[in-house]
């Protein structure tokens, strides 16, 4: 049987605004514990919440990005429900009116756009963090730093057909997120999460399939891995004739599998109603433009004038407007550099493959844009050769200094002065007649053999076209 | 003439020119209070050290010349569910037995800014639900014209202690009648303001949508000087009204002549006492030969206020006090194995049997099956009965009712029968469903227990209530009457 795929993802994101959403306390991660509350967010009796105006700006900025309507009226429900990480036992949250909906994000799948449709955005608050005792303490504690941190969930209709198209949305909609600059989206530290809905259904069936709920991915990766396993879990079950149980299911990376959480029977009843200490977000259209008109340029835009001002390939523009980060770099070297498509070669291969191995953000990376538009006109001069210029790169993201200095500490600096390469060249034919005579008689291969005793000659530094060059010109 | 049982005005200008002091006036109270309150219990705490510090530092400021505001020094009573710094604020529950708040609510601020000595924390109803009282984790309070009775409630400490002069007077909260009911049976003025006109920060919330701080009062124009220091914007508290208030001292001494007044004939309807609907319309008397104009009217829907008031006040209620949970601060069970029990077995232990009661009842109502038939509908309700009050506060300056259908009854009375209490509210809550402000003042005695007369208006009609109330006081003599203890 051929199966479909239906997947649908509900992500939050910490806002980082500077105060929490009710409170004034300082939006901060880390921090020591329970430092950065107070009576509001930790539920006092009788503290009261107030809303955060940049929260709401926040969402809107989200909710403009990604081409939703914007609600002039809502308001704020409170979701009730006892864990001891929500001192007021409920979330203020929105239900059944939330800030933006009926949006949509464009990915790129196999070269070929889709829409991805947002069913909704909405603000509500984070809650505090439990800390676990290890196996000998029979207790837990809270920390409440976190609690009352903004946030919206981002909830996505279910158009998202594999888990490689969830995770190009996921990645995607990180990247919009950042360069909003309204949040951090560091999946590893949880300012952004991500819930997957999943189902399969037999191609050409009309209604969904029962879903699972996938929670606990902590990284794109893990999403794509998270799904691919449940995707084969329902298919596996269906062609053996089960059904699939609609339930919640934690995914536990280290063992690549899926747990049972909870099955639905015993989901909670939030008991939502209107919250009753705040009033209704009412919202004026001049403000919602003026939002709209500080919005900056967003990935598609920018890819688009990449391809333009550039002049490099679309795939590239793709993956270097992934990031706001990236794409920044990328413009800070490539602008007024004689060779853009050079510094896309280097971004996108050197740049990204040290980050990858090394796990490490492009801050980390300790390379100044301006310092790889040298390097790269180091090369493009003939002072490096490629090879060198790569041990370079190595040893600029390792101590910070510049590439002009590396060359010559490291040696590598090309003798590109022909009259030295003449005498050079001059001197490895007298060491090398018999080659010199198996090339006249047409064995051409000599010639590699003869490069190869310049270069050594030269200890790797001489330009090795101009070695060829002049080879040539003395064998004829 | 003992100083405790003088009025607020009558003692702060004792103090301005001269005549006596601050710690003269607090000895005085706190003398009356040695006297009476092992009959009466009024308060579950009282703060004498602080007090006394107080009193001295306002003397101090006196002696130098300082020009002191209408409530330096004088002492009053507040509500145990309003928070004060470093004070326990128990709700009368077990729950919140030495909880002691980190924060002063905005009244508390606004009082102690004033200069006014807080003397101590009064008795209620377990976080301010219940009619008289009774309700209290702690003790009963008892009314001070008959022992033998309650004294209304839910703020039934903060009455109690004004009426028997233990305080010049104190706060109360009102979430469907607590202010206006035990201030009718226990004889003084009793004041809900316009809902937002007095910031509900640190009042630990029972129906947030409800609730309201408000005085009692030993006479109208002390409630005018009570109401200018409490009203004002809080930004804390998202539904405090941005608004300017006027000097409600202005509204005193007026003449009434040309004010109209609607009687809503479904407040003097079956189930009101005979006797108090008669001192009720005796009391209308007395304004209209003062030249006010009194018609009848009708609000048709009062017969859905009581279900709407149990319907919304619930589920706001359970969701209020989910946070009562045993985690953080307040009552935590000693025996549990997990946290579900930890849960369970705290809030079983910690709560009263009427808390549990309205939790329940909201749990009950807020289920996804249940919202749109209970809740929603109540609140569509709500909005109806608004918009009758907006119409009829149209035609009419005041409203005028009786605050209460009963005269204060005796212990037990009112669990025996609890309809009564639920039913007797038809006087009350369509007020705090509307959020528009209520007087109960002093209007007789029927069988030697105080009856309560209710003067409403409109959203920031404070004014009016306060002229008509005035008035009337100013020709009758009901608040002159003291109980004898
Ligand atoms: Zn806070």
């Amino acid at each position: 049987m051929n199966f479909e795929t239906i997947i649908g993802l509900e992500v939050h994101a910490e806002l980082k605004t500077k105060t929490k959403a009710f409170c004034s306390c300082i939006n901060e991660f880390g921090g020591e514990v329970n430092t950065n509350c107070c009576p509001v967010c930790m539920g006092y009796p009788g503290a009261l919440p107030v809303l955060n105006k940049k929260l709401v700006e926040y969402a809107v900025r989200a909710g403009l990005a990604l081409n939703c309507e914007i609600s002039l009226f809502s308001k704020t429900d409170r979701k009730n429900y006892f864990y001891p990480d929500l001192p007021k036992a409920f979330q203020i949250s929105q239900y059944d009116i939330p800030l933006c909906k009926n949006g949509s994000l464009k990915i790129e799948v196999d070269g070929k756009e889709k829409v991805i449709g947002i069913t909704r955005i909405h603000i509500e608050e984070d809650a505090g963090k439990m800390l676990h005792g290890t196996e000998s303490e029979d207790y837990s504690l809270v920390d409440f730093n976190r609690s009352g941190v903004p946030l919206i969930e981002i909830v996505s209709e279910p158009d998202l057909r594999s888990p490689l198209e969830a995770r190009l949305y996921l990645e995607k909609l990180k990247g919009i997120l950042e360069y909003l600059e309204i949040s951090d989206c560091k999946m590893q530290e949880g300012s952004l999460r991500c819930d997957a809905n999943i189902s399969v259904r037999p191609v050409g069936q009309k209604e969904f399939g029962v879903k699972t709920e996938i929670k606990n991915m902590n990284s794109l990766k893990a999403l794509q891995r998270a799904l691919e396993y449940e995707e084969e879990r329902h298919k596996r079950i269906l062609t053996e004739g089960g059904t699939i149980v609609q339930e919640t299911r934690r995914w536990d990376e280290a063992k690549g599998i899926t747990v049972s959480m909870r099955t639905k029977g015993q989901a909670d009843d939030y008991r939502y109603f209107p919250e009753p200490d705040l009033v209704p977000i009412v919202l004026e259209k001049e403000w919602i433009e003026s939002i709209r008109k500080d919005l900056p340029e967003l990935p598609d835009e920018k890819r688009k004038r990449f391809v333009k001002e550039y002049g490099i390939p679309e795939y590239d523009a793709s993956i270097l407007t992934l990031t706001k980060e990236l794409s920044n770099f990328f413009e800070a070297c490539a602008k007024g550099h004689k060779n853009p498509k050079a510094v896309s070669n280097w971004v996108m291969g050197e740049v990204l493959r040290v980050m990858k191995e090394k796990d490490i953000e492009l801050k980390e990376l300790n390379i100044k844009p301006q310092s790889l538009g040298r390097l790269i006109d180091l090369v493009d001069e003939g002072v490096l050769s490629n090879t060198g210029a790569k041990q370079v790169f190595e040893e600029m993201y390792k101590t910070g200094e510049e590439p002009e200095v590396l060359v010559d500490r490291l040696g590598l600096r090309q003798i590109s002065d022909e009259g030295a390469i003449i005498e050079l060249v001059k001197k490895v034919l007298e060491e090398n007649q018999k080659s010199v005579e198996d090339y006249k008689k047409g064995k051409t291969n000599a010639l590699g053999y003869l490069v190869g005793q310049c270069m050594k000659a030269s200890k790797g530094k001489a330009n090795p076209q101009l070695i060829n060059k002049i080879l040539k010109d003395l064998l004829s | 003439m003992n100083l405790y049982s003088l009025t607020l005005h009558e003692i702060r200008d004792k103090m301005r020119n001269g005549e006596i002091s601050s710690k003269e006036v607090l000895d005085s109270v706190y003398k009356r209070i040695e006297e009476v309150e092992d009959k009466i219990g009024a308060y579950l705490t009282l703060t004498k050290d602080y007090a006394y510090e107080v009193a001295e530092s306002i003397d101090r400021r006196r002696l130098k010349g300082e020009e002191l505001g209408d409530l330096a020094g004088i002492p009053v009573a507040v509500k145990d569910n309003i928070s004060t710094k470093g004070i326990k604020t128990t709700c009368a529950s077990k729950m919140l037995e030495n909880y002691v708040p980190p924060f002063d609510a905005h009244v508390i601020e606004k009082l102690k800014d004033a200069g006014a000595i807080i003397i101590g924390k009064t008795n209620l109803d377990e976080f301010a639900m219940g009619h008289s009282t009774e309700n209290s984790a702690f003790k009963i309070t008892k009314n001070p014209w008959d022992l033998e009775r309650v004294p209304g409630g839910s703020s039934g400490g903060s009455a109690a202690a004004v009426a028997a002069d233990e305080a010049y007077f104190s706060l109360g909260s009102d979430t469907g009648g607590s202010i206006r009911q035990p201030a009718a049976m226990c004889g003084i003025v009793g004041f809900k303001p316009t809902y937002g006109a007095v910031s509900r920060y640190g009042l630990v919330a029972f129906a947030s949508s409800f609730d309201q701080i408000g005085p009692f009062a030993k006479d109208v124009e002390d409630c005018a000087i009570i109401l200018n220091y409490l009203y004002g914007h809080d930004e804390r508290d998202s539904t405090s009204l941005p608004a300017e208030y006027e000097d409600f001292k202005a509204a005193l001494n007026k003449d009434i002549k040309g004010m109209k007044i609607g009687l809503p004939k479904e407040y003097f309807a079956e189930g009101i006492d005979p006797e108090i609907k008669d001192l009720v319309l005796n009391g209308v008397k007395v304004l209209e030969n003062l030249g006010a104009h009194v018609e009848e009217i009708s609000l048709p829907h009062t017969k859905y206020a009581v279900p709407v008031y149990y319907i919304i006040t619930s589920a706001e209620a359970f969701s209020n006090l989910a946070r009562f949970d045993g985690v953080r601060y307040g009552y935590r069970t000693k025996e549990y194995k997990d946290l579900e029990e930890l849960y369970v077995n705290s809030r079983s232990e910690g709560f009263g049997k009427e808390v549990k009661f309205r939790i329940l009842l909201g749990t009950y109502s807020l289920t996804s099956e249940n919202y749109d038939y209970y809740h929603k509908r109540a609140l569509k309700v709500r909005r109806l009965i608004r918009q009758e009050f907006d119409e009829a506060f149209n035609k009419y300056d005041v409203l005028i009712s009786p605050s209460y259908p009963i005269v204060a009854t005796k212990f037990g009375e009112q669990s025996e029968n609890v309809s009564i209490a639920y039913m007797s509210d038809i006087c009350t809550v369509p007020i705090n469903i509307a959020g528009i402000p209520a007087m109960s003042i002093p209007c007789g005695f029927s069988k030697g227990l105080p009856v309560g007369m209710q003067i409403m208006s409109k959203a920031m009609g404070e004014a009016a209530i306060i002229k008509v109330a005035h008035a009337f006081e100013r020709n009758t003599d009901y608040n002159k009457k003291k109980p004898s203890l």
